[in-house]
């Protein structure tokens, strides 16, 4: 699903995020990226939104080659990923329900059954009860649930969350994870970036450590095989 | 009815933000309005100068004792120059009555008269574009080879002082004109990037769930368009109330002022719409390069 094939990533004012950095994450996986700040989390999440190109190196993300990506097929590649981060992100102006069906209106959806789309997202994020209050009447926990809806809505194959638990209390950042889980059983492949060594703890899941935008370990890492894809 | 989406989300903004797009279409408005006031005196400036021009006409005066069939195939000679609008034979006895008439002062002395001192003459009008000092003395030269002619006249001076102003009047109208449209687009481009700036989030989550840059362009697009519309139409309705106001405060000389016509009306509406459409088109253009 996704492939880093000896990437490195410099940024115009001369920072280098990455370097030389492969992995390959199989169709159904959750892997946390982990490091500092500045390590090269944000940076790998950046690639695999196609939201930069990398400077060496091949990107591929469910088959499109983010190197090479024109300005109009990069939507093709997001509506393929679902993208949360540690803001939220939410419109305050749009109730809860509008706010995940907006993912679904501004990619062309068909009106004609949008709404029960929109509830079995927010169902699936225990939060179909609140479809009709606004994001400033929840709490932090809910708020992030409701990104999550938005960006589950479309049925994405992948979906990445940068620091998703950031903002979020102990408790919080429990329920939001147990949510991810849920997501990966269904077959969604699961990135996510975090600082918070106990979340990724004893969860048994892959994990990928980063240092000075380089791969200082990886729990499951394997000879990079040719993507079926 | 149910209406278009992209027009459906531009009429959203609207309502969600009153107050912005309140301010976007006022500073379109008035930014119009400036370019239209300035427009309205140019237009009256230029109406006035037509009328002087209208004045421009090429007099030859006509050696007594000519045949009147000598006069008459030369008219036609000279209406048949390019330049030439009209030509009007004034024989020494209409001479002679205009001067009475137009010539209080010299009343007295003309009544008294036993033989009348004044020429016959041909007036010679001008069409509108040939209404300057140089036409005017190329059809006074080939005018002057007629061997009946005595003299002829066209006021050098004052048309020459025409010209000059007309062309003052071309190129301060365009510089002004331009400054003040520039000014207008300048203060237009910033309310609408103020809009985009203001729905920076909405445009960052539509890039993020793969919205195509052509659907996130087109509420913005319309956005503008309806607020260069809305301002356009203002601007208009402020023009019109100033002019009656000013008419209505400058007596005699007001009446001959002139407002502008329905197809300018149409081309400043859509100037406003332009400059909104292409306001919107920049903005977000170069919002999307930096999200």
């Amino acid at each position: 699903m996704i492939r880093f094939h000896s990437v490195s990533k410099t940024y115009p004012n001369g920072v280098q995020g990455l370097r030389d950095v492969s992995f390959h994450i199989p169709k159904g996986q959750f892997v946390f990226l982990t490091g500092h700040s500045g390590a090269g989390k944000s940076s790998i999440l950046s690639l695999i939104i196609a939201e930069h190109k990398p400077t060496f190196g091949e990107v591929r993300v469910s088959g499109f080659p983010v190197g090479k990506l024109t300005p109009n097929e990069v939507p093709r590649l997001r509506r393929k990923l679902g993208i949360v981060f540690q803001d939220f992100r939410l419109l305050e102006y749009r109730t809860v329900e509008e706010n995940v069906a907006f993912a679904l209106e501004v990619t062309g959806a068909r009106r004609e059954g949008m709404s029960s789309r929109v509830m079995r997202a927010l169902t699936q994020v225990g939060l179909a009860g609140k479809a009709k209050g606004y994001p400033k009447e929840l709490s932090g926990g809910e708020q992030q649930r409701v990104a999550f809806a938005r960006a589950l809505v479309n049925d994405p194959p992948i979906l990445i969350a940068d620091e998703p638990t950031g903002n979020l209390d102990e408790r919080a950042t429990r329920g939001i994870f147990q949510l991810l889980q849920q997501i990966n059983a269904g077959g969604t492949v699961v990135v996510m970036a975090t600082h918070n060594l106990a979340v990724v703890r004893d969860t048994g899941y892959r994990v990928i450590e980063l240092k000075g935008g380089q791969i200082v370990y990886d729990s499951g890492q394997e000879p990079v095989a040719k993507d079926p894809e | 009815m149910r209406l278009p989406p992209l027009l459906r989300e531009s009429i959203r903004t609207f309502r969600r933000t009153p107050l912005l797009s309140a301010l976007s279409v006022a500073s379109i408005s008035f930014s119009l309005f400036t370019i239209g006031l300035f427009g309205l005196v140019a237009l009256n400036f230029r109406e006035t100068l037509h009328k002087l021009a209208e004045r421009v006409e090429v007099v030859a005066f006509v050696l007594r004792g000519t045949p009147t069939e000598t006069i008459s195939v030369a008219s036609q000679d000279i209406q048949a120059f390019p330049e030439v609008l009209e030509v009007r034979f004034v024989s020494e006895e209409q001479a002679l009555a205009r001067a009475r008439i137009e010539l209080v002062e010299f009343r007295e002395a003309y009544r008294d008269l036993e033989t009348n001192p004044l020429p016959a003459s041909l007036e010679i009008r001008l069409k509108p574009e040939f209404r300057n000092a140089a036409n005017a003395q190329q059809v006074a030269e080939r005018i002057r080879g007629f061997p009946f002619v005595d003299d002829v006249r066209f006021g050098r001076d004052w048309v020459q002082r025409l010209d000059r102003l007309r062309n003052i009047a071309a190129v301060v109208g365009l510089v002004i004109g331009l400054a003040f449209a520039i000014v207008a687009i300048v203060i237009i481009g910033v309310t609408i990037r103020i809009t985009v700036l203001q729905r920076a989030t909405e445009i960052t989550i539509m890039r993020l769930v793969g919205a195509t840059n052509q659907y996130i362009r087109g509420p913005f697009l319309l956005e503008g368009t309806l607020k260069g519309v809305l301002g356009g139409l203002l601007a208009v309705l402020m023009c019109w109330v100033a002019y009656l106001l000013f008419r209505g405060t400058t007596g005699e000389l007001g009446n001959s002022l002139v407002f502008f016509s329905p197809v300018q009306l149409l081309l400043g509406v859509t100037f406003g719409t332009g400059i909104g459409l292409l306001g919107s088109l920049l903005s977000i253009g170069r919002h999307l390069r930096h999200v």
